[in-house]
């Protein structure tokens, strides 16, 4: 089983990238919760959602300790590090956060995946890089299946756009060369 | 000379106090229904208090509403079943104390069904305490020495409220003539006829007399409602499909 | 069939639509909006009517005139609004008509908070308005349940002319899922008991039934005995050797199935006991339970007891119960693995 949690700000995608993980992680088969932030935790302008994704039935959506995070800002950072497990992953979006330490005994990959989707002319897809990394990371799908069921669920939206699948492929490099 | 005949849908002998108003409204509007064909589609909507009482001898379907919330039962009636001729039947605590975000409420949606509202500036049910209609300086169980207007307001004359809010029509009368019954029956008339064309809203308040709370003889009831209490609430249309009524 | 994921509060409006609800009338309070916004787009779409209401007071009596009227009728709250519903449930439940109410609840009394709670519990299984009656009640401890339960509580609310009520959290409210959804069924309004005008009939009367059905006391009473006869609903886990049993419903019991299977593999003999119908409350799957257990756990996101009590009454004098009660924070499954490990330990000082 793996915990996942995404968290940034209002407007970053977080929500948008844990629907996307969801989904296509549905349609694979696989049982899955998927948990926003909520109530006092928005507070500060802070979104989060925090996904359990399995083969087996999810027993508890909570979690304490979750597997991998990605974090969107430094608020993240400093919000969920500690409780990331030991040789869990970080996947940090360094174009918001930089000069300063990580726990050691996590794998923390650093992408500037806000400059990366200016780059890729996809402003809005610095969430589906970071989920790229996530997915290479953890291993949790092969990159390429991953690719396509994003492909499949936007063209079930109507809202075909290739730079997803670009987006999501640079994440995944950015994660197999760190 | 015309043929007296008591209308079917008055099933049993009904069970209010001697003099009091609403065994007259309650044949008005059985003889209304009659008339009109309705009496195999109406279903009343009834309040708690003296009006109540109609359960037991009124013979259209009705439904028995919580406290004040008559408008509220009639709106979920008649929007599963619009064909059906829906009316709200309350007295004035009932819909205008309670009840009185429902009501107006109601009158806002302009929710197509017919309130009848009976003033008797009075809680009958409950032996004769203030109501929101209760006159200025009028005795009762709860202002036993007269309503206090600077501490419990001004009697509340609902249809001032509606009249300027997009309604389909609104009428007060009052029985204490049989010529003035006559025109309350032809407001429950208008009433209903502009429920059954899709008309919105329709309010008929009429004002009633509650001898026995006011400890007056039923004569003297009438006369009473005649010269002060039709000071208070003017008689008359106020509004008629849907438009204003010019005074 | 297609699986989709949805949110809680999504998935049970849907469930309504498609049990046959033709009417739902409500005002928002959060955590249980988005029911009311779901349906105010979705019930036009079957030809159904969706009614913001002025207050839950308007609420529920629209509920109630829309009940009379034959039709598969809902409204949904949480907590301060679940307060002003029960006036109108005890008319509804008084005048023997099906209409199913949902309470997402959240924490505290008053004002409160909207995080995910279960303190609802007395309002919802005791009585929670006026004078004799009781509502069925199911607690889905899933999005897939908030489903199923919600069908099931128009069929049983029918089926009994009782209201139901689907007695849910934010936490399960606001969280997604994969779940199946059932087809679409169209229900008859012109049902016997309905008003509609009395058509050459005898009028019908919609109030309380004590003033038409004789022998009225013992009637209402066996008619209550047979829902606790048979609708109580429960799912036992690994409670036939269990030394401690966890009782816990909604989604305090996800985190006490976490717990048994964390305690399993560390071989302390943990169950789980998950009431599915709150009201009846499933005594009958105690006698699933080890005749030898040495405890009951009652498990609430509640600060002050309630389940508790429910406990106690089907464990009967021999079992201590205690509860674990968790309203702020969610508890995590390893404190409740501690807690039962204690108990246990606690036990075995006074057996041989």
């Amino acid at each position: 089983m793996l915990s996942i949690t995404c968290s940034g700000y209002g407007g970053q995608g977080v929500l948008t990238a844990g629907l996307l993980l969801a989904n296509v992680s549905m349609e694979a088969g696989k049982k899955l919760t998927w948990v926003p932030s909520y109530g006092s935790e928005m507070r500060g302008g802070t979104a989060s959602c925090h996904l359990r994704i399995d083969d087996h039935e999810i027993l508890n959506p909570f979690y304490a300790k979750m597997d991998a995070l990605i974090a969107m800002n430094e608020d993240s950072v400093d919000k969920y590090e500690s409780s990331i497990v030991e040789g869990g992953v970080l996947i940090a979006n360094s174009s918001m956060i930089s000069g300063r330490g990580f726990r050691r005994d996590i794998r923390v990959i650093e992408v500037p995946a806000t400059e990366l989707s200016q780059e890729l002319k996809n402003p809005r897809g610095a969430n589906i890089i970071m989920l790229g990394a996530a997915i290479e990371a953890t291993r949790l799908f092969p990159a390429d299946e991953f690719a396509d069921g994003i492909d499949a669920y936007f063209a079930r939206k109507g809202r075909n756009n290739p730079l997803n699948r670009e987006c999501f492929m640079r994440g995944v490099q950015a994660a197999r060369h760190e | 000379m015309a043929e007296k005949r008591t209308p079917a849908l008055l099933i049993e002998d009904n069970r209010y106090c001697p003099g009091c108003g609403h065994g007259i409204i309650n044949r008005v509007l059985a003889e209304v229904l009659e008339e009109m064909g309705l009496a195999e589609e109406a279903v009343i909507s009834l309040a708690v208090g003296c009006g109540g009482l109609m359960m037991y001898s009124f013979g259209t379907d009705w439904i028995q509403a919580p406290h004040g919330r008559a408008a509220a039962v009639a709106t979920g009636f008649k929007r599963v079943r619009p064909k059906n001729c829906v009316i709200a039947y309350q007295g004035d605590g009932d819909a205008l104390a309670i009840g009185f975000s429902e009501t107006m409420y109601a009158a806002i949606r302009n929710e197509n069904i017919t309130a009848i509202i009976v003033n008797n500036g009075i809680y009958g049910m409950t032996g004769g305490q203030m109501a929101p209609t209760t006159l200025p300086g009028q005795k009762t169980a709860t202002s036993p020495k007269g309503r206090d207007a600077d501490t419990t307001g001004l009697p509340l004359d609902v249809i001032a409220f509606m009249k300027e809010r997009k309604v389909g029509y609104l009428a007060r009368g009052s029985l204490h003539s049989a010529r003035e019954i006559n025109r309350v029956k032809k407001y429950i008339r208008a009433a209903i006829e502009n429920q059954m064309n899709g008309g919105g809203y329709a309010l008929v308040e009429i004002l009633s007399p509650c001898p026995t709370n006011w400890y007056m003889t039923p004569e003297a009831a009438m006369k009473h409602i005649e010269n002060t209490v039709e000071t208070v609430y003017p008689l008359g249309e106020f509004v008629k499909n849907g438009e204003k009524v010019d005074a | 069939m297609a699986m989709k994921l949805m949110k809680g509060n999504h998935a049970l409006a849907e469930a309504a639509v498609r049990a046959g609800c033709r009417f739902f009338g409500g005002y928002p309070i959060t955590p249980q909006t988005e029911i009311l916004e779901y349906l105010s787009a979705r019930l036009p779409e079957v030809g159904g009517t969706f009614l913001q209401a002025e207050s839950e007071l308007g609420g529920v009596n629209m509920v109630y005139g829309a009940a009379a009227a034959g039709c598969r009728a809902m409204t949904s709250s949480s907590g301060p609004g679940f307060s002003l519903l029960q006036e109108g449930i005890s008319y509804i439940a008084s005048a023997e008509l099906p209409a199913v109410f949902v309470d997402v609840q959240r924490y505290g009394s008053g004002l409160g908070d909207i995080f995910q709670a279960q303190s609802d519990y007395f309002t919802a299984t005791r009585c929670g308005g006026h004078g004799d009656y009781k509502l069925l009640v199911y607690a889905p401890a899933s999005v897939q349940e908030s489903v199923d339960l919600t069908v099931l509580a128009f069929d049983k609310a029918d089926q009994y002319r009782n209201p139901a009520l689907i007695l849910s959290d934010a936490s399960i409210a606001q969280m997604m899922e994969p779940v199946e959804l059932p087809e679409m069924r169209e229900v008859d309004f012109d049902r016997p008991w309905a008003a509609r005008g009395r058509h050459g009939g005898e009028n019908k009367r919609i109030s309380s039934t004590m003033y038409y059905i004789e022998n009225f006391d013992s009637y209402i009473k066996a008619k209550y005995d047979d829902m606790v006869a048979g609708e109580q609903r429960w799912e036992a886990v690994r409670v036939e050797d269990a030394d401690v049993v966890l009782v816990a419903y909604g989604i305090s019991s996800r985190i006490c199935k976490e717990a048994v299977m964390q305690a399993r593999e560390r071989g302390i003999r943990l169950g789980l006991l998950r009431p599915i119908s709150l009201w009846p409350f499933p005594v009958k799957g105690f006698a699933e339970v080890n005749p030898e257990v040495k405890a009951y756990l009652a498990v609430e996101l509640s600060a002050l007891p309630r389940l508790e009590e429910d406990v106690r009454l089907a464990a009967g004098q021999r079992v201590p119960v205690e509860s674990f009660l968790g309203g702020m924070n969610i508890p995590e499954s390893s404190a409740l693995v501690e807690r039962a490990a204690s108990l246990i330990s606690a036990s075995g000082t006074f057996q041989r």
